[in-house]
């Protein structure tokens, strides 16, 4: 579903973010992605769903070659990407209902259709209550789990998370991680960057480590 | 048999449920259309202090040529009802006398071509003039009366006044004949280069409108570059990004096209007493005319082609350099 061959991202500063990256995920597979912090795990993020180019190497998703990808076609591959931010990436002007409904709206759903996989979405997260509420006036973790139901209200093929747990305590981290395997068992392909060693250890998923932008070897 | 009827009812089914789709797109296009114009609405009704300033800008650089041209179509209609009564002044040689005169202005007056001849006496002008200007004095004691017998002709409707000038010129008593048009003339082109001036200066103004609607439509997109970024990491389109934008500027423009109607209409009002009053002191019936409902629309509808525009090129200046990072 995602494979990376040899891919390397220099940033303009001549940093290179990643090195030689080669990795292949399988459709119906789960894989945390771990490393210290600035050994590239958002940046192989970014390649993904094309915030960025590779500097040399070719990523490809969904049989698609990324390169060939145009900027016209961008928002259509993104579009099959449901992502959580590592800064959420909510719009403080509106409400929690409205910044999960935006890819509906995007995708043209009709607005009860909107309404009701909305609602699902937000229901999921356990945050159906405060639907009405704007972010501001939420928890880093509730702002968390909103970007969570924005990134799987489209019903995404690929759902991408940075960082998803980051704010969350103990249980909630653990109740998050159960909701992305639940998506994962419904044939999504999901790719999780995060830190928290102990979580992800105790899950039996493929861990992928990055270390100053080199791929180490790869356990199951 | 079955295969083949159960195969067909499919494909019937798939093209339905594709039409289905279709259908759903161009719904939520519309919706998401007019989702757009109210959120956009919205915006610009609740920064009601800075948007009605930009309504006014707007509305006054759109009222300044429409006034002006106004204006001119008022003065041409006046000066319009003033062309055909072109005049023709025959002065007469200094020898000529009273009865010659008479003659002529019979002669005249019997023509086809002329429509009226009148004679001024040059013995009643001098006493007219003597009178009128208090020289009393001065005129008794000149030797002999300095002003010739003048004939003024109006020539019959339809008939050239230059042609008949040049036919007076050679009647014998004739000195001078002079057609008291060039004033209209000049009236004429002064009106024409007024046209040209009010063209060229409301092409500056809708320049200027575009220009200022663009730079409100600038510091609209700086103000949401955050959440411009969100939507397109979530896979909005270009275009989906650009809609509220555009709408915002629509409702700009036709914002300012209302202004401008009323600012037009607000300075007719003011102007048509004293107007009709001035026209009465020259026995004229003329009324202003204004620029109607119509024109009221066509200067909303401009408005909004103007906003729609000026919103184009900020958005396709701007947005394109907003990219998620
Ligand atoms: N836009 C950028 N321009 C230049 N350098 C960048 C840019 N983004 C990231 N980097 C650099 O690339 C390296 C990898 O960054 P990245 O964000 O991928 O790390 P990370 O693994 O996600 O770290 P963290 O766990 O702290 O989020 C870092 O050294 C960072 O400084
Ligand atoms: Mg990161």
């Amino acid at each position: 579903m995602i494979s990376f061959e040899r891919v390397t991202k220099r940033y303009e500063e001549g940093h290179d973010a990643l090195r030689e990256v080669s990795v292949d995920i399988a459709r119906d597979e789960l894989v945390f992605l771990t490393g210290h912090s600035g050994a590239g795990k958002s940046t192989l993020l970014r390649l993904i769903m094309l915030m960025d180019r590779p500097t040399r190497g070719k990523v490809i998703v969904d049989g698609q070659d990324l390169a060939k990808v145009s900027s016209r076609g961008i928002p259509r591959h993104r579009r099959n990407i449901g992502v959580v931010f590592q800064n959420h990436k909510l719009l403080f002007d509106r409400t929690v209902f409205d910044n999960v409904a935006l890819p509906l709206i995007i995708a043209g759903y009709d607005h009860r259709e909107v309404a009701r996989r909305t609602r699902a979405a937000l229901d999921k997260v356990g945050l159906l209550s405060r639907e009405r509420a704007l972010p501001i006036t939420l928890s880093g973790g509730e702002q968390q789990r909103v970007g969570i139901a924005r990134a799987v209200v489209a019903r995404p093929r690929i759902l991408l998370a940075d960082e998803p747990t980051g704010n969350l305590d103990p249980a909630l981290s653990a109740e998050i991680m159960q909701l992305f395997e639940a998506f994962n068992q419904v044939g999504v392909t999901v790719l999780i960057a995060s830190h928290d060693l102990a979580l992800i250890s105790r899950m039996q998923h493929r861990i992928l480590t990055l270390r100053d932008g080199r791929l180490l070897g790869a356990a199951s | 048999m079955r295969a083949k009827a159960s195969g067909a009812a499919q494909r019937r089914e798939g093209a339905s449920t594709s039409r289905a789709r279709f259908l759903d797109r161009y719904r939520s296009w519309r919706d998401h259309h007019s989702l757009s114009a109210a959120d956009s609405l919205r915006r610009v009704l609740d920064n009601l202090g800075s948007s009605l300033l930009t309504w006014l800008v707007i509305g006054i650089a759109m009222a300044l040529p429409t006034a002006l041209s106004v204006a001119l179509d008022n003065a041409r209609e006046v000066s319009g009802s003033w062309d055909s009564p072109a005049q023709i002044s025959l002065f007469l040689l200094k020898s000529t006398g009273a009865e010659a005169a008479q003659a002529l202005q019979a002669e005249l007056q019997e023509r086809g071509d002329v429509a009226e001849a009148v004679l001024v006496d040059k013995v009643a002008a001098l006493e007219e003039f003597a009178e009128l200007s208090g020289f009393t004095d001065v005129v008794a004691s000149l030797d002999e009366n300095p002003l010739p017998h003048l004939l003024l002709v109006s020539p019959a409707t339809g008939v050239e006044p230059s042609v008949l000038q040049a036919e007076l010129l050679a009647l014998q008593p004739v000195e001078q004949a002079v057609v008291d048009m060039a004033w209209v003339q000049r009236l004429n082109n002064l009106m024409d280069l007024s046209r040209r001036l009010v063209l060229g200066l409301a092409g500056v103004l809708v320049l200027g409108v575009v220009l200022i609607l663009g730079n409100t439509i600038r510091l609209a997109i700086e103000n949401r570059r955050d959440e411009i970024i969100i939507v397109k990491l979530v896979g909005g389109s270009n275009a989906f990004v650009r809609r509220p934008f555009l709408y915002t500027g629509l409702w700009y423009g036709v914002g300012g096209g209302f202004i401008a109607a009323l600012l037009v209409l607000a300075a007719l009002f003011f102007l048509e007493q004293p107007v009709s009053n001035l026209a009465s002191l020259y026995q004229s019936n003329f009324q202003l005319s204004g620029i109607g409902l119509i024109g009221s629309l066509q200067l909303v509808l401009l408005g909004g082609a103007l906003g729609l525009i000026g919103a184009w090129l900020a958005v396709s200046r701007h947005l394109g350099a907003i990219e998620p990072r």
